[in-house]
């Protein structure tokens, strides 16, 4: 019987690529693999779910749970866990704030049907049939699963030990992680594993940044030319920087393209894009009512640019449904 | 008595799965469901988005393949703004585009699909995975494996921003370009990713072709299917990721279809059924006849094999050679064998490491003209790529500034979705008999839905979810027991 | 509930200087407006971060209230409302796509001799959002 530490991987409303990120520590996955012993991860390795159901309370040391929760399977697969772990460690965009996934909360069930089913050019749907909860076909009576309209969060789901931020968390964010752990050596519950400081912070751009900011017509990267080395938001390219935690290393920007930010808000920030909506009016450069309106219709989607990662653990957390 | 058995959840793919399966009295399948509970709705969530925001959030339909979305999606864009990139920003973009095939390419095959064979398909399931792989190969190998991998995705870290959702497609170019230092680093894996190839596909040989035991595996009934082909060809009607025009064949190779990305719409169409949330794509000129094989079934394939079967060769010599020996050994062209989509996939590796080479070599790639600015008013633009598991769409349509209205994503596995079905089906009806099950041979009907390496997450970016339902009927069609596995909300 | 008996619940963020002596001497002066609002103090509308208006809506309000003191010269501290009103135009856009309707929250420049405006505009704010209906943001927004 093994010694080492049980370690599981698991993935819900997620793309597969926080498993990616992990492989990415290429030599050093083979390090973290001879020190735990991992009992899942679907991607690579073969254990179904009766393997984790045969354990014992709290017998897995560490769950590193991805991906968003909207489907009860999902949220059945990580109570699960919970209750089968000592830690676990909410890991990438969408477990910590909803990620891409989370825009799903700008629609509904409804709406995606209408439009995957009918509304579609490819589709051939003359009987507008829609997939519908209990049918009969050739005799056999089958039932579809139904799915949740709301995108939530892990933390929304179950009680969250760490968060490791980012679309994916960097490897190198990754290995330090699973060493803290391996060691003893976290900090506080419910920390988010990655540096408490705004991208701007960090940004080789920001020496360029002029003491004051000031647009009066926000760019958009479709029609415009960002400069190599000056700051997004001198120009007036939207750079979530100012509302997002520092830790990537700047990836996105160093390929000339401004941060969408995917690490979520420094600690103290309940709203990521409540905060980036207050940067940006700050930046806005008129003291006339008309004129500001003007400037802030060149802005082209504040709902789906400041809450891009963040709208399931943000303050509304979805969009109306109904009325 | 009549027995279910249930393989959940499925592994070494990307996404989700489970297999139900129903034996009769005899012991033998009566029916098998392949079942895929995803679901997101990428198609309606982006509405309202400005359409140059989809390459950085269209990726996240899969972290396996970002690159492959990136790149239909950046396409989309220069035929929504009628915008031409300089060569410069093409030659770029395939540049990566390939040096991306090349290491999603065997992640799948060391990681995902291949440690079935390297390793066994029956070998215990504790070692069937990479690292039972490593064992059986050694680490020296496994080392190269590692390397060949990190080096291509070094490469799309530096050019890209992010190897995981990379960032650099716009329309009409890139946003940054090639330093002369970056292009004689990258020259030196090139040359290491086409030696690489070669030799993954002498393991593919020591270890599949030369086991009579796996070569029958490949060529046998239960692993086939004789379905339409369907890839990207270039104006010389060989294998290309980045460009060109989409052809289909039929079950004997005869082509029924060639056009432009634009004309999808008017040959591709999409069957919906009730009892399920994913839908399966067929061909508009042949009609859906169900879930069957043959030249009077629209049904298609996508992704390595079939893009071998859909083309002329590939363009380039070493890749060629490795094509006309498969094509041999398997007895001409089509194959329809599903196991072979293996073997197709190592030689579209090694096409793909030649082409990082030859791309390489133009002085172009480090020009520094990579953009050309839209003017055109954006309306309505399609961008299709062959991701490394089948043809890959990207449909927006949007207003006049550029805020998408509609959009529409026909994505490389979802191609493939029917066909999975059904080899799946067929596979179990050919393995399990007499009710007689292992664990082992549970995995081999696991083996006949890896083979096409699906992508659920890519297959389900609208809808998702296949029903897990079970039923459990006795021999005379009562039914005993309906099980779902998923909460009615 | 019936459409005749809702009344809405207003947040009002009155800034100290000027909204809220304005609010105080509506009452004083006996001037008679509907109850339907609930003021907080700020000391600037400045202050008055956009997550403040969003909380307030997630957490039950049907409306809410920005008052400070006219621009351009009469804010305290020089500009805090004008950095107000950069904010309300960008933060309306955004409600608007969450499916807020934008009568729902108001900026007002209200000075502290103008109870009658402020009372106005409390009675107006009752009405427009009785019209639009509860918000009811926590219940049912989600599953």
């Amino acid at each position: 019987m093994s010694d080492k530490p049980k370690v599981a991987f698991y993935w819900c409303a997620s793309c597969g690529g926080c498993e990616e990120t992990v492989v990415d520590l290429n030599e050093d996955v083979l390090k973290v693999v001879g020190a735990v012993d991992i009992v899942l991860w679907p991607v690579a390795l073969d254990f179904k779910r009766k393997d984790i159901e045969a354990m014992a309370d709290g017998e897995i040391a560490v769950s590193f749970i991805n991906g968003a929760v909207r489907l009860s399977e999902q949220e059945d697969w990580v109570k699960l866990l919970r209750q089968k772990s000592g830690l676990v460690v909410a890991f990438g965009s969408c477990a910590h704030l909803g990620g891409i996934p989370g825009l799903g909360n700008v629609t509904t069930r409804e709406l995606i049907f209408q439009r995957k089913y009918i509304a579609v050019p490819t589709v051939d749907n003359p009987a507008q049939v829609f997939p519908t909860v209990a049918v009969t076909a050739d005799g056999h009576e089958l039932e579809l699963p139904s799915f949740y309209d709301t995108v939530k969060t892990l933390d929304q789901t179950i009680p969250v030990d760490y968060y490791l931020p980012g679309c994916p968390p960097p490897s190198d964010l990754v290995w330090n992680a699973v060493a803290a752990i391996l060691e003893g050596k976290l900090p506080e519950k419910g920390s988010v594993l990655a540096p408490n400081k705004a991208l701007c912070d960090t940004c080789s751009r920001n020496q360029t940044k002029p003491e004051k900011l000031a647009i009066k017509e926000f760019q958009r990267v479709a029609t415009g030319t960002p400069d190599p080395e000056e700051c997004f938001l001198a120009r007036g390219y939207i750079c979530l920087g100012p509302a997002t935690r520092s830790g990537c290393g700047e990836r996105c920007i160093s390929a000339n393209m401004p941060c969408r930010g995917c690490f979520g808000p420094p600690d103290g920030v309940v709203d990521q894009g409540a905060k980036m909506l207050s940067a940006i009016a700050s930046i806005i450069d008129s003291s006339d009512a008309q004129e500001i309106e003007g400037i802030v219709n060149t802005i082209a989607d504040p709902l789906g640019t400041f809450y891009r990662f963040a709208l399931p653990s943000s303050l509304l957390g979805r969009t109306r449904i109904g009325g | 008595m009549a027995q279910r058995i249930t393989i959940d959840p499925i592994t070494r793919l990307e996404g989700h799965g489970k297999i139900e399966i129903f034996l009769n009295e005899a012991g033998d399948v009566e029916r098998a469901f392949f079942q895929v509970p995803e679901l997101r709705g990428f198609e309606k969530f982006c509405e309202g988005r400005p359409a140059e925001e989809m390459p950085r959030i269209t990726p996240r339909i899969c972290g396996v393949c970002p690159t492959a979305h990136h790149m239909a999606s950046t396409k989309a864009l220069d035929d929504l703004w009628k915008v031409e990139p300089p060569r410069t920003a093409k030659l770029l973009r395939e540049f990566i585009y390939n040096t991306f095939m090349v290491e999603d390419h065997y992640i799948h095959f060391f990681f995902l699909g291949g440690p079935d064979f390297v390793v066994g398909p029956q070998a215990p399931a504790a070692e069937r995975n990479i690292l039972g792989v490593i064992a059986k190969v050694g680490l020296e190998i496994a080392g190269q494996v590692i390397r060949v991998r990190k080096e291509c995705r070094e490469i799309i870290k530096a050019l890209g921003g992010k190897v995981i959702h990379p960032v650099f497609g716009l329309p009409g170019g890139v946003s940054r370009g090639m330093t002369e230092e970056e292009r004689e680093k990258f020259m030196a894996t090139a040359r290491f990713a086409v030696e690489f190839a070669q030799f993954a596909l002498q393991i593919f040989d020591d270890v599949v072709l030369k086991n009579k035991e796996y070569v029958d595996l490949v060529l046998s009934d239960t692993y086939s299917h004789r379905t339409h082909y369907m890839g990207l060809v270039d104006d010389n009607g060989k294998v290309n990721f980045y460009d060109g025009k989409v052809r289909a064949v039929d079950p004997a190779g005869k082509k029924v279809a060639e056009f432009a990305p634009r004309d999808y719409v008017n040959h591709i169409r999409e069957h919906v059924e009730p009892w399920t949330y994913i839908s399966f794509p067929y061909l508009r000129s042949v009609g859906w006849k169900g879930f069957v094989d043959g030249a009077n079934s629209g049904i298609y394939r996508v992704a390595p094999l079939a893009r071998l079967n859909v083309a002329d060769g590939m363009a380039t010599p070493l890749a060629q050679q490795a094509y006309e020996r498969m094509y041999q050994v398997l007895g001409g062209k089509p194959a329809h064998a599903t196991l072979a989509f293996h073997w197709a996939r190592l030689i579209e590796a090694l096409y793909a490491a030649e082409r990082m080479g030859g791309l390489l070599q133009d002085p172009e790639i480090t020009s520094e003209h990579i953009r050309n600015l839209p003017t055109a008013t954006p309306q309505e633009g399609v961008g299709i790529v062959e991701a490394p598991r089948g043809t890959l769409i990207h449909h927006y349509q949007t207003d006049g500034k550029g805020i998408l209205t509609k959009v529409n994503l026909i994505v490389a596995t979802n191609h493939n979705a029917a066909p999975i079905a059904m080899s799946v089906e067929k596979s179990a009806r050919g393995l399990i008999k007499g009710g007689k099950v292992s664990d082992g041979l549970l995995n081999m009907i696991e083996m006949a839905f890896r083979a096409y390496d699906p992508c659920h997450a890519c297959a389900t970016h609208a809808l998702g979810q296949t029903p897990l339902v079970v039923e459990l009927r006795s021999a005379n069609g009562d039914l005993l027991e309906r099980i779902s596995n998923l909460v009615q909300v | 509930m019936s459409e005749g008996s809702f009344e809405p619940r207003i947040i009002g963020f009155l800034c100290r200087w000027c909204s809220y002596p304005g609010a105080d001497l509506a009452g004083t002066s006996r001037i008679k407006y509907p109850p339907n609002m609930i003021p907080i103090r700020v000391m600037c509308s400045g202050r008055v971060d956009p997550a403040f208006v969003i909380k307030a809506l997630a957490d039950g309000a049907d409306g809410v209230l920005i008052a400070g003191c006219h621009p351009p010269s009469d804010c305290h501290y020089q500009s805090g409302n004008i950095k107000a009103m950069r904010r309300y135009p960008l933060l309306l856009k955004t409600l608007e796509q969450f499916g807020v309707e934008k009568e729902r929250v108001r900026l007002e420049w209200i000075s502290a001799s103008e109870s009658g405006k402020f009372a106005q505009v409390v009675k107006e704010m009752r009405e427009t959002i009785k019209q639009l209906g509860p918000l009811k943001w926590g219940k049912g927004a989600g599953e």
